[in-house]
């Protein structure tokens, strides 16, 4: 359940964010996520539709997710190459002492967002009030 | 639309929340500590030799294993407390969690908190929980080239044990090769080669211990 944890983070994150900020609503999320994070993206998509209607703020937003490319390090000719490629052992010497130098990483890059009205900023999360109609 | 740069990992509400636990600890005088692994590396043989060598400790373990039904019998028989933690079906455990499961547990009379993570390598390094002190456990038999698979891990803890000890003249494991490429990943990294079943190398790792702990706040 990897990719569940990694949404119910992002929404929480996401709401201190808007409140930080007093944000009123999020248009869209732009996720950078590696290539080799383990994060598989289809079910990640499915797990943030789930969630969404769970947090007002994220009701109308989309999810933009953007690849990052995973590199490998090797320390034994001191080269780098293409991780999904040749995987841990190293394409120019087949040495194993290897490091992934990135593309494990998930990181919220940016967001779109519309900000509170100034003067009713203090109500604007009051779910009772009726004064959409 | 007003487009915010954030830069933050997706954790970002749970490492905020970690720091804060990990602050109301230090002051009340309670170390907590994260013990990872993979299954059967030796965690609950560790923590029942720890328990027994340093009765002037309390200690408490909190269980995140799902199988852990047996490990807190055996902790419990000791004279040590335990208590499942509830992880919500996740495959690691997070700041909140930790946090409830010691309000459950109950800290009051307590010196230190084991936390025995999910027996995975992957997940629980990417969560911070709030502990002071990130311990993983490898075991001879699981090999040394583990380092290589699970950089994070390594690289997030502040010590490695080094299990089974005893168990090294039948594996293929090379101590050296295997400290030298943690070191490499990890440079501030404590190491313990120790053996739980014979005693080896325990005292080292238990001196370690009793430096973690916070001062106790003045009365
Ligand atoms: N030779 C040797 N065997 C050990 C040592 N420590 C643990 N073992 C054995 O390793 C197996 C697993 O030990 P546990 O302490 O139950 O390991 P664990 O990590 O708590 O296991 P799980 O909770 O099932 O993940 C048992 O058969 C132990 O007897 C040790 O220092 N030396
Ligand atoms: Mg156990
Ligand atoms: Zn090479």
């Amino acid at each position: 359940m990897h990719e569940m944890g990694i949404v119910l983070h992002l929404a929480k994150t996401l709401d201190e964010t808007a409140k930080e900020e007093h944000l009123s609503k999020i248009g869209s999320v732009t996720l950078q996520v590696g290539e080799v994070s383990g994060i598989l993206t289809d079910y990640f998509v499915e797990c943030w539709d789930y969630f969404k209607p769970r947090h007002p703020i994220l009701k109308d937003s989309t999810l933009i997710l953007e690849t990052i490319p995973a590199v490998t390090w090797c320390d034994n000719c001191k080269r780098t190459y293409e991780t999904v490629k040749y995987g841990r052992e190293c394409p120019y010497c087949h040495s194993g002492e290897t490091w992934l130098l990135k593309g494990n990483e998930c990181i919220i890059k940016q967001i779109e967002a519309e900000e509170e009205e100034p003067d009713e900023a203090s109500e604007t999360d009051e779910p009772s009030s009726s004064k959409t109609e | 639309m007003r487009v915010i740069e954030l830069k933050e990992t997706v954790t970002a509400s749970n490492d905020r929340d970690a720091e804060a636990l990990r602050q109301e600890l230090i002051l009340r005088g309670i170390l907590l500590v994260n013990l990872m692994s993979g299954p059967g590396s030796g965690k609950t043989t560790l923590l029942s030799r720890t328990i027994r060598d340093l009765p002037d400790l309390r200690i408490a373990v909190l269980e995140a294993d799902l199988d852990a039904t047996v490990d807190a019998e055996t902790i419990e028989a000791l004279g040590a407390r335990s208590i499942q933690a509830h992880t919500d079906g996740m495959c690691h455990m997070d700041a909140g969690m930790t946090r409830a499961g010691l309000e459950a547990l109950g800290t009051e009379q307590t010196d230190v908190v084991f936390l025995e993570n999910v027996g995975n390598l992957i997940c629980p390094a990417e969560y911070d929980t709030g502990a002071q002190r990130r311990v993983m456990i490898l075991s001879v038999p699981e090999g040394d080239d583990k380092p290589l698979k699970y950089p994070l891990m390594f690289r997030e803890s502040d010590a490695l044990i080094i299990s089974k000890t005893d168990a090294l003249p039948y594996f293929d494991f090379d101590l050296e090769k295997c400290e030298a490429r943690v070191k490499k990943l990890n440079p501030m990294i404590q190491v313990f080669p120790l053996s739980a079943k014979t005693g080896e190398g325990m005292a080292a790792w238990e001196a370690w211990l009793r430096h973690s702990l916070p001062k106790k706040p003045a009365k």
